[in-house]
């Protein structure tokens, strides 16, 4: 996803754009989560851009909302960070009410709600994340504009359009967790390979009954292909 | 009736578009050619079984994606003219050649023109060839995709692709590239057809809905 911006400058001789302060800074990204028996598996790339400058190459773009929910944000940074922020203290509140774990779905549903209310207003792309004692390990997303559907895997974020064709081929209902992330961190990778807003590292993280385990795979250590 | 209960279809006035899927990949001995088949005109299909694999020589084919005027002109140009060509020179034209023709009308007429042609063929000289001729650059590749499908598909070939396949493998890989991509852009649909090259000539074939393979969510 991208947006045009409007800028006075005419000729690239002038002043370099990232010093232009009309620029808004982007998450545009490549998000990916998938569900398997007893979790979830998640996983980002590493980039924020403004204009064509990386602002961050190291970005955590898995943001927890709860202990074993999270979520991976894609589009505007500012209206992603400001809706997690939101959620997570609705939801934190809304589990104290209720004295136990909150579900995956309610979160999901609070990110919807803020994001079709103000769809007009916000550029954001959610995959929400996480496990629960009720249902386990499920993924909903919450594009652009504001519906909500539960998928049993997801990609979000401007990269994603390259990988499609490979999830469809390449995700089996029923795979382990090893798999899981070995098909999360090639997809990615793939991902990143061929959209120059997406890059840097890839930030995985695993979520289950026994809690959130995380892991970076730098740039040297990501699976290759052979044409790549 | 009047204008206003009944206001002109807006497929009328759209332009013709090929948004497309075609794919051109080499195997030991040849070349696979594979396109989709849905020509569509703003939101409207005006074509469902159109084969955007066109023949430019024997053993020489192109896969057509863009604008369907142009490139429908560009590929019967360059027939033409590699036809002259290899009456002159009095043998088979190589690849090479056929994509050059084509470039140079791409790279001619670039302000005009919004078309994307694959030019994939075999010749004696250096067998199976792949060539794209995107805007007017001529760059030879083990295989090219173009079209808009061929966005969703990206990461797929580029993890599935493995040099000096065998034949059946190399339309195996074009008919599950054709099908992904089919399956996710809206501008490409209907059925898959594959065009194989090898030494002893050009073997068309055409998929039907019904037979492309299935992947997890159907």
């Amino acid at each position: 996803m991208f947006i045009s911006h409007n800028f006075e400058m005419d000729s690239f001789s002038q002043n370099p754009e990232f010093t232009i302060h009309s620029f808004f800074t982007f998450l545009d990204t490549s998000i990916m989560a998938v569900e398997f028996e007893g979790g979830v598996v998640i996983g980002a790339d590493s980039r924020t851009t403004t204009g064509a400058y990386i602002a961050n190459r190291v970005t955590d773009k898995l943001t927890p909302i709860h202990e074993r929910i999270f979520c991976c944000r894609s589009g505007s940074a500012a209206d992603t960070q400001a809706i997690a922020d939101a959620v997570t203290y609705q939801l934190g509140f809304h589990s104290i009410e209720l004295d136990e774990a909150p579900l995956v779905q309610t979160a999901a549903s609070l990110f919807r709600d803020m994001c079709y209310r103000y769809r007009e207003e916000l550029m954001a792309g959610i995959i929400v994340a996480g496990w629960d004692p009720r249902r386990g390990g499920q993924v909903y997303t919450v594009p652009v504009g504001g519906m909500m559907t539960r998928q049993p895997v997801s990609v979000g974020g401007s990269g994603s359009s390259y990988i499609y064709g490979y999830v469809d081929s390449n995700y089996r209902a029923g795979m382990s967790k090893e798999e899981c992330l070995k098909f999360t961190a090639e997809a990615l990778t793939l991902a990143m390979e061929r959209d120059g807003s997406s890059g840097g590292v890839v930030r995985l993280a695993v979520i289950s009954e026994q809690g959130v385990e995380r892991q970076v795979i730098l740039g040297n250590q990501l699976p290759k292909f052979s044409t790549v | 009736m009047s204008e206003e209960l009944f206001p002109e279809p807006e497929w009328l006035s759209e332009e013709v578009k090929t948004g497309t899927t075609i794919i051109a990949v080499t195997f030991d001995g040849g070349v696979v050619l594979g396109s989709d088949s849905r020509v569509s005109a703003g939101e409207s299909v005006v074509n469902r079984v159109m084969n955007k694999l066109s023949p430019l020589h024997d053993k020489i084919y192109c896969a057509l994606s863009g604008s369907a005027a142009d490139a429908q002109t560009i590929a019967e140009m360059v027939n033409y003219q590699l036809d002259v060509h290899s009456i002159e020179v009095e043998a088979d034209p190589l690849v090479c050649s056929a994509a050059t023709l084509v470039k140079n009308i791409s790279y001619k007429y670039k302000e005009e023109l919004s078309a994307h042609l694959i030019v994939a063929g075999w010749d004696k000289k250096k067998g199976g060839q792949v060539y794209a001729t995107l805007s007017g650059l001529l760059t030879r590749q083990p295989f090219a995709i173009g079209g808009s499908g061929s966005f969703y598909i990206n990461g797929f070939v580029d993890a599935e692709f493995r040099k000096n396949m065998t034949k059946r493998e190399c339309q195996e890989f074009v008919v599950n590239a054709l099908t992904l991509a089919m399956g996710r852009d809206g501008s490409s649909g209907g059925v898959a057809y594959v065009v194989t090259i090898d030494k002893d000539g050009a073997e068309e074939k055409c998929i039907l809905g019904n037979e492309l393979p299935k992947f997890f969510d159907e």
